[in-house]
Order: C-alpha cells, then sequence, then structure tokens
C-alpha cells in the first residue's frame, strides 16, 4: 500500500464518519417527527430544515464548556475522545464494495468488536470522573448493561463467522447467500437487540434515562464535549447498521451490476438506521430488571442456539 | 534497528508506562484506566510478533469486560475522586514490595532473554493466523484448552452458588 492510498482511505472515513452521523440524525428528527404527528425542523436551511444539525453543531461550539469542581479533571476531559475514537477505528473496517474496505484485516470482525468494545469506556469513565451523583448512577447502569449485552454481541457474531468460515467482514459478505437470511435469522435478531442496547439507545436507555437520571453520565457535560458524545452515538448507529447489513444482509450482494455494490451497502444500512430509529418511536424504556432478564434470559440462550445451528449447518454443507 | 523493532519497541515501552503508572497512583479508578494503557502496548506488541487473534481477543476481553467489570466494582465502592491516602502502604512495605518486584522482574528476564535469543534479538515477525492458532488450539494443546475451560465453569457455577446461598435474616 503506497503512501498517497492510506491517506485518501484515512481521508475517507473521516469524511464518512462526520457526514454519515450527521445525515442519520436528520432522519431521526424527520422520521420522529412524522410518527408524532409533528413537522419536525422545518427553518434552518430553508428546505425542510436540512440544515438544522449544522445550526446545533454552531450552537455547541459556541457554548462555554464548563468542567465541574468536584471532576476529576483529565478523565472528564478524555473521556468523550475515549468514546468517540473507537467508533472511527470500527467504520474503518466495514467493506462497502467488493475489495473496498478502509481497513481490510483478516480478522476485521474482531477488530469490529474490540473498537466497540473500548468506546463503552469512554462513557464509564464520563459517568465516574464527573463527580455528580446522576453520572455516578448512569455509569453504574451502563456498565451493567455493556457486559451483560457484550456477550451477546459476540455469541451472534461467532455464528455468522462460523457460517462463512472466516473472521473477515469482506469474506463474510462474500460467502453471503440469500438462505442465510432464515438459517442466521436468530442470530440477526439478537445483534440487532444487543446493538441497540451497546448504544444505550431507547427502549435500552436507563443509562441515559433523561427524566429520572438527567442524562446519566451526560449530565456534567456541555458545549462540544457533549456534542461529541451525541456524535459517537449517531456514529455507533452507522457502524452498527453497517455492519449488520454487511453480515446479515449481504452487503453489496443485489439485481444490479456489480458496480453498484457500494449502492447496495449503504441502502441496507440505512434501512437498518431507520429499524433503529423506529424502534426508539415504537418501545417505552425498558426497566433496568427487564433490561438484565432479556439479555440474559433470552438473547444468550437464543444466540447459544443460532451457534448450536450454525454448526450443524455448516457440517451438513447448508 | 528494522521500523518493526522501532515498533515493538514502542509498543512495549507503552506497556511498562502504563504498568508501572498503574500501581504508583494514588487515585485508585486511574489504576484501572493506566491498566487500559498498558494492555494496548502489550496488544500492540502482540501485533507486531504477528498474532492478530491473541492481540484483539486480549482487547476484547481484558479491555471490554474485565477493566469494565473492574470500573464497574470501584464505582459501587467509596472510591474518593483524587488521592486516597486512607490505603497508602508506607515507606517500608513499599520498598519491599519493590524488592520483591524487582527480584521477579529479574528472575523472568534471566529466563527469557536467552529463550529469545539475547540482548540483540529482533523482531521475528511469525504470521500466526487465526485458523493457525485454531490448529494448534485444538491439536497440540486440546487438553490444557479443555482443562481451562472446565476450570471456568467450575468457577462460574462456584460463583453461582455463592450468590445463591440462603443466610439467615439478621
Amino acid at each position: 500500500m503506497t503512501w498517497p492510498e492510506i491517506v485518501l482511505r484515512a481521508v475517507t472515513v473521516l469524511a464518512a464518519f462526520l457526514v454519515l452521523p450527521l445525515l442519520i440524525g436528520q432522519t431521526e428528527h424527520k422520521l420522529m417527527a412524522h410518527m408524532q404527528g409533528r413537522l419536525g425542523p422545518m427553518y434552518a436551511g430553508g428546505f425542510h430544515g436540512w440544515a438544522q444539525l449544522v445550526a446545533d453543531g454552531v450552537k455547541f461550539a459556541q457554548k462555554e464548556d464548563i468542567l465541574p469542581y468536584a471532576a476529576d479533571r483529565r478523565v472528564f476531559r478524555l473521556a468523550p475522545a475515549v468514546a468517540l475514537v473507537p467508533y472511527l477505528v470500527a467504520l474503518a473496517t466495514v467493506p462497502i464494495h467488493p475489495g473496498v474496505a478502509a481497513i481490510d484485516v483478516p480478522a476485521s470482525l474482531l477488530l469490529f468488536l474490540a473498537a466497540t468494545s473500548v468506546g463503552a469506556l469512554g462513557t464509564l469513565m464520563a459517568g465516574w470522573s464527573s463527580g455528580n451523583k446522576y453520572s455516578l448512577l448512569g455509569g453504574l447502569r451502563a456498565a451493567a448493561q455493556l457486559i451483560s449485552y457484550e456477550l451477546p454481541i459476540v455469541l451472534a457474531t461467532a455464528s455468522i463467522a462460523l457460517a462463512a468460515g472466516s473472521l473477515s467482514l469482506a469474506a463474510i459478505t462474500q460467502a453471503w447467500r440469500p438462505l442465510w437470511l432464515l438459517w442466521q435469522l436468530p442470530g440477526a435478531l439478537v445483534f440487532l437487540v444487543a446493538a441497540v442496547a451497546e448504544l444505550q439507545r431507547p427502549p435500552f436507555d436507563m443509562p441515559v434515562a433523561d427524566a429520572e437520571l438527567v442524562m446519566g453520565a451526560w449530565t456534567e457535560y456541555s458545549g462540544l464535549r457533549f456534542a461529541l458524545f451525541l456524535l459517537a452515538e449517531y456514529a455507533g448507529i452507522v457502524v452498527m447498521s453497517l455492519v449488520f447489513a454487511a453480515m446479515w444482509l449481504g452487503g453489496w450482494h443485489g439485481p444490479l451490476p456489480d458496480t453498484l455494490g457500494w449502492l447496495w451497502t449503504l441502502l441496507k444500512g440505512f434501512a437498518v438506521a431507520v429499524v433503529i430509529i423506529w424502534v426508539r418511536v415504537a418501545w417505552p424504556r425498558l426497566r433496568e430488571d427487564h433490561l438484565q432478564r432479556l439479555a440474559w434470559l433470552w438473547l444468550v440462550p437464543l444466540g447459544l442456539a443460532q451457534l448450536f445451528l450454525t454448526g450443524i449447518g455448516v457440517v451438513m454443507g447448508w | 534497528m528494522t521500523a518493526l523493532d522501532l515498533a515493538f519497541l514502542a509498543a512495549s515501552v507503552i506497556a511498562v508506562a502504563g504498568g508501572v503508572l498503574a500501581i504508583t497512583t494514588r487515585q485508585v479508578v486511574h489504576a484501572a484506566l493506566w491498566l487500559v494503557v498498558s494492555l494496548l502496548g502489550v496488544a500492540g506488541a502482540v501485533l507486531i510478533l504477528g498474532a492478530e487473534l491473541v492481540a484483539l481477543v486480549l482487547l476484547l476481553v481484558y479491555v471490554g469486560a474485565v477493566v469494565v467489570l473492574v470500573l464497574f466494582a470501584l464505582m459501587l465502592t467509596r472510591a474518593p475522586i483524587g488521592p486516597d491516602t486512607a490505603h497508602a502502604p508506607g515507606l517500608p512495605r513499599a520498598l519491599a514490595a519493590g524488592a520483591v518486584g524487582a527480584a521477579v522482574v529479574t528472575m523472568l528476564l534471566s529466563v527469557l532473554i536467552p529463550l529469545a535469543g539475547g540482548w540483540g534479538a529482533t523482531v521475528d515477525r511469525q504470521s500466526a493466523d487465526s485458523p493457525r492458532v485454531a490448529r494448534e488450539i485444538f491439536t497440540t494443546w486440546v487438553w490444557p484448552f479443555e482443562l481451562l475451560s472446565l476450570l471456568l465453569l467450575a468457577a462460574l457455577i462456584a460463583a453461582l452458588a455463592v450468590s445463591r446461598i440462603q443466610r439467615d435474616a439478621p
């Protein structure tokens, strides 16, 4: 790989990392509004409020960056970066088109899993270092939730890696066949539910719970640092949607000519992101014990059953 | 010195510095976070040696699960923000611990450095890709591997049993 190519890959991923979350955010504004019988943002930028998030960004940049007196300063300042950067690495592993992925390593699936699990540390650092009871409770709930939902994610991805016979996301997408929609369906559901929980999105937003914990770990954050946490959440939606599309929905496989493979990946990823947004509007927040029950009594056994089924399938040569 | 040697040296320095800071810091949560830095260094060193599966699993298990669990446990305690002076070990104990640590490091170095080919050894990158690691685990090392999983299973069930014991109400 030559230097210009490396720079090109890095810049492309960075651009996608900064643009796609805004796109998902605007989609969420509009979709939620229409599902709730509202219009959503209509003024900023003129046409249907397309520039609302840009305006929000400018507002965040102008706000004062408040550092609480009781906070652990260095950890408090570092937390948004720890939450954000791993998703950049995770986004770089996503295969968009046959042979096109910013980081194309043999174990890119593991790289994706490791990166997203490091990202979880940011929330815990923020929760602990704020020196605030609400933040601490938020961090506590986040830690419990992340430990519980890490396991279903690993089980579901292990199943698909077993089916494809590879740990590379690109090879998994290449090996995908339409039968997998049925064969790997339980694993797909487990991953989707666990991914929403890992992102701490409604209905799994007990750690954030704005009505009882005033945003949990983010209570004390303002200005750009708060915006970085929001960006991390939406970048997480982008990453999880694209990886779901690449692994369970066949990524670039589609009826049109092969040169349009990237379009299929993006469209499928966008459809998954819409589902994640839809889930937020459709379900109320889960209680903490229900949340744990769902993970340990439903998702983990289902993931194990899927792994068993995949094992049978691989041996039988489906 | 090749580029690989330099990269390995950098990763090792990060790992050792992170480890030293983790045990010398007076703030217990900082210790957990320095442990993350140290683990990242170790994972980097393993990655440079060519075992990417081991490096990534190290990150996934230790940073993603073990450190999260440590932080979870710390949040349940009264760990203060700022230096924790209540548990300071005092000079004699710190010196004794340092001496023991230095002795262990000396012993390990005296065994491991000749094994790695002396002080002048360079990075010998093996391609330990996932199929090879899997083949090794399930052929040569299958008994230790299965024994370890049995041990973990026993620990899991024991933890469940301990947490389920009915205590008499006070």
